[in-house]
């Protein structure tokens, strides 16, 4: 919906804004900033992850610093227990189905507006429209008994469908673009050689898409990776619940013991970071341009 | 309708084969390809809301079916309730934080990354990293930061030699910590909005200015800063529209409490509506959501976007 002009890939070290050379008085004033607002950033987190290896009494008097004593058994206990797997499994399962729906049915979709005259064409991608609007929360009651209704409560599909249907608008508007800016010349070609929309779809679409397939599968993963209302609405039982509502809960059970806590919220975001870290250009440009471009 | 183009040069008996067999394939496309995205998106977006409308204007738990009527009763409790007040007044102070402290320091942070420096890869990849955490987790995180017992609040606190504040059970002072977390979340989303738009400025404007003998403060504010209105506005838009959304946070921060002190609609309606099953209430609250958020929608992009 609001399209600017401004969501080219981007990539900071390599297109300065000033020609200049920056002198060095700056660049000290600079680096000494940028470390600040890093240390920020970074210090929580860090923190975490190492709080995770003290005992409870040396959190209260040191939580800064290294342990004095590293006490390894706080992540060995979670990462034998049954209950870190599940979560991790359970949220690995509901992202990769969101994903694989949001990315066919919306590609699907956005392939008949983008191609195909029809009536009300037009009136039915502002429909899809409406679903960028407004947050899932909204609606979140009716939502669930309809959901109840199907007989879909504490299932995955639960929550799955909710997030893909949420997802649609964003979704069908990202595709819609991208296929209209495919070069005309193609249709035109495939067209006179008598080649139908189906196996355009296929043949010619979908792998010339693999940039945006790219954009909505991040968008969609990182979102149901970390969605907390809907698994919190619909799931009742402990064994199907994602890992944010596992962090919920394990904090209830051991409030008293923060170090327990810190250890369980370090490895539960560990596969983020490692992802980020991994793939961080495509992540980076997938969630800033996508969310510009929608 | 580039299918509709006819290349000049075909002989028309071509084009209208290929027409005719365009039409042909036409329809099973629609058949097949638009119903599941259609299907889901009505029976799981559109008839909720819908719902909540009708569901609005009745006291229901859930359960059979809803009988009893009673009128707007639910949204004058709704207006009557000094929590949601309080929920208003924070989710304007989400977007206040967000003017003030989010867009000057991500748009500070963006042009520093954008200049000719060393490390400015890793900085962004650092400033990044906590929009791509969960909301939840980083709720988490701040919880300990912000303990009074254990965590980094209470370690400086010990070390300068004052009394641990416990901020978030503090009904003063909580909503105040809150925003920090948003701004240390969502900073870096808003950093890479600026960074794009920096990129987006003609070089030459600013050579101009070089050679004009503008100093490096004038040169940003008189002609990157104008130039960058369109960013401003898009990253205030999705401030208003986090702000909104704004519940997993809470949930580990303070559950919305200390009384009520720090909530927000999406908490109000949780608190409220989901956790009692008031479908009622909690359906009047997602729809008075509901109008605000498109009411804000349109308006922002009448208003502020219009030229964008």
């Amino acid at each position: 919906m609001t399209e600017i002009s401004t969501a080219q890939p981007i990539d900071a070290a390599s297109a300065p804004t000033s020609g200049q050379r920056i002198r060095a008085g700056t660049q000290v004033y600079m680096y000494v900033s940028l470390v600040i607002v890093a240390a920020i950033v970074v210090v929580p987190l860090i923190s975490t992850a190492l709080g995770g290896f003290k005992t409870l009494g040396e959190l209260r008097g040191n939580p800064f610093g290294l342990p004095t004593e590293w006490q390894w058994s706080n992540y060995t206990d979670i990462i034998i227990s049954k209950r870190y797997w599940l979560q991790m499994s359970n949220s690995l399962i509901i992202a990769l189905l969101t994903v694989f729906l949001t990315l066919t049915f919306g590609a699907m979709a956005a392939f008949c507006f983008a191609h195909i005259r029809f009536f009300g064409a037009n009136y039915l991608v502002n429909y899809f429209l409406i679903g960028l609007m407004f947050p899932a929360a909204t609606a979140i009651l009716p939502l669930y008994i309809r959901i109840r209704d199907l007989g879909l409560v504490d299932t995955y599909w639960g929550v799955v469908l909710p997030q893909v249907a949420f997802g649609m608008g964003m979704s069908i508007m990202l595709f819609r673009n991208y296929f209209r800016n495919l070069p005309s010349e193609l249709f035109d070609a495939a067209f006179v050689d008598g080649c139908g929309y189906m196996r355009f779809f296929w043949h010619i679409t979908l792998p010339l898409s693999r940039p945006i397939i790219a954009t909505v599968g991040i968008i969609s993963f990182v979102g149901s990776w970390n969605s907390y209302i809907v698994p919190l609405i619909m799931l009742n039982s402990e064994s199907r619940y994602p890992w944010p509502l596992g962090i919920m809960i394990y904090r209830g059970e051991f409030s008293t013991e923060w170090q327990l806590v810190l250890a369980f919220i370090t490895l539960t975001i560990l596969p983020t970071i490692i992802a980020f870290f991994l793939a961080q250009k495509h992540i980076i440009a997938g969630l800033t341009a996508g969310a510009v471009k929608s | 309708m580039s299918a509709n183009a006819v290349p000049a040069g075909k002989t028309l008996a071509v084009s209208r084969r290929r027409k005719r067999s365009l039409a042909n394939s036409k329809w099973p496309v629609l058949i097949l390809f638009l119903p599941p995205a259609l299907l889901l998106f009505t029976v799981l977006v559109i008839l909720p809301m819908g719902e909540a409308a009708w569901y609005s204007f009745y006291n229901w738990n859930g359960y059979g079916s809803p009988t009893q009527w009673v009128g707007w009763r639910n949204y004058q409790l709704i207006f009557r309730n000094s929590a949601f007040t309080q929920a208003l007044i924070n989710n304007g102070l989400i977007v206040l934080a967000s003017l003030c402290v989010q867009v000057p320091l991500a748009l500070w942070l963006a042009t520093m990354i954008s200049s000719r420096i060393k490390g400015a890869l890793f900085f962004r990849l650092i400033f990044f990293l906590p929009y791509v955490l969960a909301d939840v987790a980083a709720g988490m995180i701040w919880r300990f930061v912000y303990d009074g017992d254990f965590g980094l609040v209470a370690g400086i606190s010990h070390f300068i030699g004052v009394e641990p504040p416990f901020w978030l059970a503090d009904r003063d002072v909580a909503m105040y910590a809150i925003l920090g977390v948003v701004v240390w979340k969502y900073f870096g989303f808003h950093m890479m909005l600026f960074i794009a738009g920096l990129q987006a400025i003609d070089k030459s404007v600013l050579e101009a200015a070089d050679i004009d003998g503008a100093t490096g403060f004038q040169k940003f504010r008189l002609v990157t800063l104008p130039l960058l209105g369109s960013t401003v506005r898009l990253s205030v838009f999705f401030a208003v529209v986090g702000s909104l959304q704004l519940f997993d946070m809470i949930m580990p921060l303070t559950g919305g409490g200390p009384s009520n002190s720090t909530q927000t609609m999406v908490t109000f309606l949780y608190n409220f509506g989901v956790t009692r099953m008031q479908v009622g209430f909690g359906s009047a609250v997602g729809v008075v959501l509901f109008v605000i958020c498109v009411t804000l929608a349109f308006s922002y992009k009448r208003v502020f976007m219009r030229n964008d």
